[in-house]
């Protein structure tokens, strides 16, 4: 591999092109599952994230030992190992957001995100690229999770709180009706349809032009 | 929740708190494999069998080896462990005995050991203080309401096919969530809507 790639570039890599959530449709449980709110999709993403960085950068680091035939296995225990850790920690420091983010916490394990770097990304390419590209992956899945959370919170209880704080508040100043299906299933699923509807309109517009 | 009734747990599992459409568990099969009845009814078969045989496993790992020793704290670790030996276990046996289903269903049972569904059916049955039978109950009440979902989302997509859907929907992944916004709709509601 050559070394002339820009970090900027390889950054910016895993927000636009290599979205996990637009443009490899990866790790969609947790997405739509935890985005009731933009405090739980920051703590979701803030743990894959750190979960991501983790297994990419042992994973790189141990890419010539690790046999080939047993290498999911040992990519599974991996990240399993850094999962453990977000649990305890968060356990610990955050118990609220635990209490709301609840089996999904474990479930990083299996999440698609983070073994398709580890085996796309970080068995085939130096320690330093892999954190880069754990931290844009990490920082594609956190925008998007802000996204849903944002457009689901605010449409589904009239306001957005972050941390503690009343950010935005409709019902009070414009005096308007929640609807309380945004932050529940079909909510999640509607928001998730028009989001890549759009995303999908604007990959079209641009093949048209490119033609 | 100890004390709940099997038919309550079964009733949970398939449709109040439906793995695919009110949980998010296991996503990813929901939209990918479902573009027709056939392969989406292979990969509800195997999340069935591996559903149920990990619960079953998993529990006696749990209370048996993890809370004696003290280490209840390894779960993550011990249950993607077992899951993946599981499925291991499962296309060996399928591919000796079974090679028209394995030829069918070969290439989703590997996609099963990082299936969200089964590992977070094994987790919430640790959460939720299940007994042995109401675990095994619940993993295959999560399986049926897995396989209920997929096939209607794949009869539904199956046959509407000659719709015209507009371009920047497509048929893929945008699609499916239309779909599955209407199905969630139903579930979450019905019961809801209709006091038992």
């Amino acid at each position: 591999m050559g070394d002339n790639r820009s970090v900027a570039s390889e950054y910016m890599r895993g927000i636009t092109k290599d979205n996990p959530i637009f443009g490899l449709v990866l790790g969609l449980c947790p997405t739509l599952a935890v985005t009731t709110s933009v405090e739980n999709g920051i703590g979701m993403a803030a743990g894959t994230l750190f979960v991501l960085v983790g297994s990419n950068m042992l994973v790189s680091l141990l890419r010539k030992e690790i046999p080939d035939t047993v290498r999911i296995p040992i990519e599974l225990i991996v990240i399993a190992t850094f999962v453990s850790i977000v649990d305890m920690v968060m356990e610990a420091f955050t118990p609220g957001m635990y209490a709301s983010l609840g089996v999904y916490i474990p479930l990083i394990v299996v999440n698609c995100i983070v073994i398709g770097r580890a085996e796309a990304y970080a068995l085939k390419n130096g320690v330093f690229y892999s954190i880069i590209d754990a931290f844009g992956v990490g920082s594609g899945f956190l925008l998007v999770l802000m996204l849903l959370g944002g457009i689901r919170e605010l449409l589904g209880t009239g306001g957005i709180k972050l941390f503690g704080v009343q950010l935005i508040d409709f019902v009070s100043m414009l005096g308007y009706n929640p609807i309380g299906v945004m932050t529940l299933s079909p909510g999640a699923f509607l928001t998730i349809g028009v989001l890549m509807t759009m995303v999908n309109y604007r990959r079209i517009l641009k093949a048209m032009k490119g033609d | 929740m100890a004390d709940a009734s099997l038919f309550a747990i079964f009733m949970d599992g398939v449709f109040l708190k439906n793995f695919l459409v009110v949980q998010f568990l296991g996503l990813c099969s929901f939209v990918g494999v479902t573009k027709d009845v056939k392969s989406a009814s292979g990969m509800s078969g195997a999340v069935i069998f591996v559903i149920t045989l990990s619960s079953f496993v998993s529990y006696l790992l749990y209370t048996f080896i993890l809370v004696p020793l003290r280490l209840e704290y390894l779960n993550t670790i011990a249950f993607i462990i077992v899951i993946a030996a599981l499925v291991q276990l499962v296309e060996f046996i399928v591919r000796k005995h079974m090679p028209p289903l394995y030829r069918s269903l070969g290439i989703y049972l590997p996609l099963i050991s990082t299936n969200c569904a089964v590992l977070g059916a094994v987790l919430l049955n640790v959460m939720n203080e299940y007994t042995f039978i109401q675990s095994i109950t619940f993993g295959i009440a999560a399986g049926v309401g897995y396989t209920v979902a997929m096939l209607i989302m794949s009869s539904i997509r199956e046959r509407s096919n000659v719709l015209y859907v507009p371009k920047a929907v497509g048929r893929g992944v945008t699609y499916a969530f239309f779909i599955a916004l209407i199905m969630s709709m139903s579930f979450a509601n019905y019961f809801k809507v209709i006091p038992l």
